[in-house]
């Protein structure tokens, strides 16, 4: 019997597998196709303090070995979130980690004092990374000071596990890595999407509403995996690795990395089974290998 | 409804002509179908090559529980839709279903009823005027196409009820749109409707001049299918929603067109 389970801050985590925010809805989207209950835990979709609309169609366009969405974080605001969605997956036997964004500090701020009574919520995921909306987002996350305002103020509204998801579109991610950690993180999740940009040539404009998007998918694996590996040689928290993530062997490429854990995301929509799929590969693998614990490959490279 | 993910074997794949094709599967491990309703669709996954990452969402054309088949008609329109026209009997397809919400039916079943289908359009006009044939309902339908060769399944429709033909080059049925075409002369209680949005946009017009209710079936662009990644919204009465799950049905009335 391999050894799946691992921590991330005070948070105990079954096995490596969660799902990334905005990819996996509410979890029950997903209930005919999947146990929720076998995850290591799942992220449910960015919630900010008041509802939002999110942008206008179109929002996504697919590209090459992968898709650029810009949603711009539709959702029904936190209360909606704390009265209506949680009481419905609170029983699920894994954990439910709230990803969280803002136009504001106070926001941001606003938001984690609301959800910290709740007791299954027993992490957050602070989203300084979006790069579909005009304000707030990754404009908090592409500097170090924005980084480090963010989660001093964040991590002094909530008392469980703080996990700051990061922003590929940066020089030195390293740099903001090390400034969330500098400010009490627990951990960082790694990357968000990468601002992309697709044109339909023949109607000659933008395919997206927004002109630009997020980047997600097989296609910008490489690039996640790199700056996995650099994050993790340059912090003492551990850190959560995610981006294009399609299958078991990708899963284990970004733990070998530094990920302590990894994130499923575009691969949801096309195979919603994918994430029960990299849990039997990592205990396949490890057998395979004569890993006990999965604990032994994270950060070999 | 409960969402399943199975592996189809194709028992045919019928080339209409050069664009289009109707494909008939079966559950490879003879598995039963489960319960489908018109207008639902269903999400098809490729073969994973770099420019066909996503599934493809496609409308149920057909369901026959008798032979365990299901029937999806297709039309070419990128990589995907090619890359399912040109497989072979035998290939193997994972495909998600049921998806999406479904045409209503009038209380009353003596109710004037029309179908209206724009060129692939048609593919759920069949199955629901199937099923409302099958319930005592008398459908009518209202095909258009550019031209004779894009008239799809006709005799199919026609073992259903009367069809009423517009294409624009005046080779079948009247010349013209099928917003022109003469059956809408007379009074009808509800009006469907699937094709391009400027057709369905056009006959939600004409629906409500001449206070007929209407359902129109969205086709926009999709990841998940199942209400997880938003990107599919239509702005509606109620703010944004998933044409996936809230959809893709919606009566004209829930719409801001």
């Amino acid at each position: 019997m391999v050894n799946l389970n691992v921590n991330i801050g005070n948070l105990s985590l079954k096995n490596p597998v969660l799902t990334a925010s905005g990819t996996f809805g509410y979890g029950e989207e997903f209930s005919d196709f999947i146990d929720l209950n076998k995850l290591g835990g799942f992220i449910v979709k960015g919630t900010t303090i008041n509802h939002r609309e999110g942008n206008p169609y179109p929002r996504m366009v697919e590209t090459p070995s992968g898709m650029l969405n810009a949603v711009g974080l539709q959702n029904k605001g936190v209360d909606y979130f704390i009265n209506q969605i949680y009481p419905r997956i609170s029983d699920i036997n894994s954990e439910i980690i709230v990803n969280v964004s803002g136009a504001s500090i106070d926001d941001y701020v606003a938001v984690c004092e609301k959800l910290a009574p709740l007791n299954k919520i027993n992490a957050i995921e602070v989203n300084i990374s979006c790069p579909n909306v005009k304000q707030g987002g990754m404009a908090f996350g592409t500097t170090a000071n924005g980084a480090a305002q963010v989660t001093k103020a964040v991590r002094a509204a909530f008392p469980k596990t703080l996990i700051v998801k990061l922003s590929p579109n940066v020089t030195d991610i390293t740099e903001i890595a090390r400034a969330v950690e500098s400010e009490g993180a627990d951990s960082v999740s790694l990357i968000n999407t990468m601002l992309g940009m697709a044109i339909d040539i023949e109607k000659r404009r933008p395919y997206l509403s927004t002109i630009t998007g997020g980047l997600s998918g097989a296609a910008v694996r490489p690039v996640a995996v790199r700056m996995v590996w650099q994050v993790a040689k340059a912090v003492q928290i551990p850190v959560i690795g995610l981006g294009g993530i399609m299958d078991g062997r990708d899963a284990i490429e970004f733990m070998l990395a530094g990920a302590t854990a990894i994130e499923v995301g575009t691969a949801n929509f096309i195979d919603p089974t994918t994430t029960i799929k990299i849990i039997e590969f990592m205990n396949e693998y490890c057998n395979r290998h004569g890993i006990k614990d999965i604990n032994e490959i994270i950060g070999q490279i | 409804m409960k969402k399943f993910m199975i592996d189809f074997v194709i028992v045919d794949n019928k080339h209409i002509h050069d664009n289009y094709s109707l494909l008939i599967l079966t559950p490879k491990t003879g598995e039963k179908l489960p319960e489908m309703q018109p207008g639902q669709f269903v999400q098809i996954a490729l073969d994973g090559s770099k420019s066909t990452f996503l599934r493809r969402p496609i409308s149920i054309n057909f369901v026959d529980y008798d032979k365990n088949q299901l029937w999806l008609l297709i039309r070419r329109a990128g990589n995907g839709t090619s890359h399912l026209i040109e497989m072979r009997n035998g290939d193997i397809l994972n495909i998600i279903l049921p998806l999406g919400s479904s045409f209503t039916t009038p209380a009353n079943k003596t109710s004037r009823l029309l179908l209206v289908g724009g060129g692939v359009g048609i593919a759920p006009m069949l199955y629901l005027g199937y099923v409302l044939k099958n319930n005592g309902y008398n459908p009518e339908f209202l095909i258009g196409a550019r031209s004779a060769k894009d008239i799809l399944e006709l005799n199919e429709l026609k073992s259903v009820g009367i069809v009423h033909i517009s294409t624009e080059d005046g080779s079948l049925g009247e010349k013209g749109l099928v917003t022109t075409n003469s059956v809408l002369n007379s009074p009808i209680d509800f009006i469907y409707c699937c094709g391009p949005a400027p057709m369905m946009k056009a006959v939600a017009k004409v629906a409500q001049s001449i206070g007929s209710e209407c359902e129109v079936s969205l086709e926009n662009m999709m990841a998940c299918g199942v209400g997880a990644c938003l990107c599919c919204v239509e702005n509606t009465v109620k703010g944004n929603v998933c044409v996936c799950t809230e959809g893709p049905v919606f009566n004209i009335n829930q719409l801001t067109w």
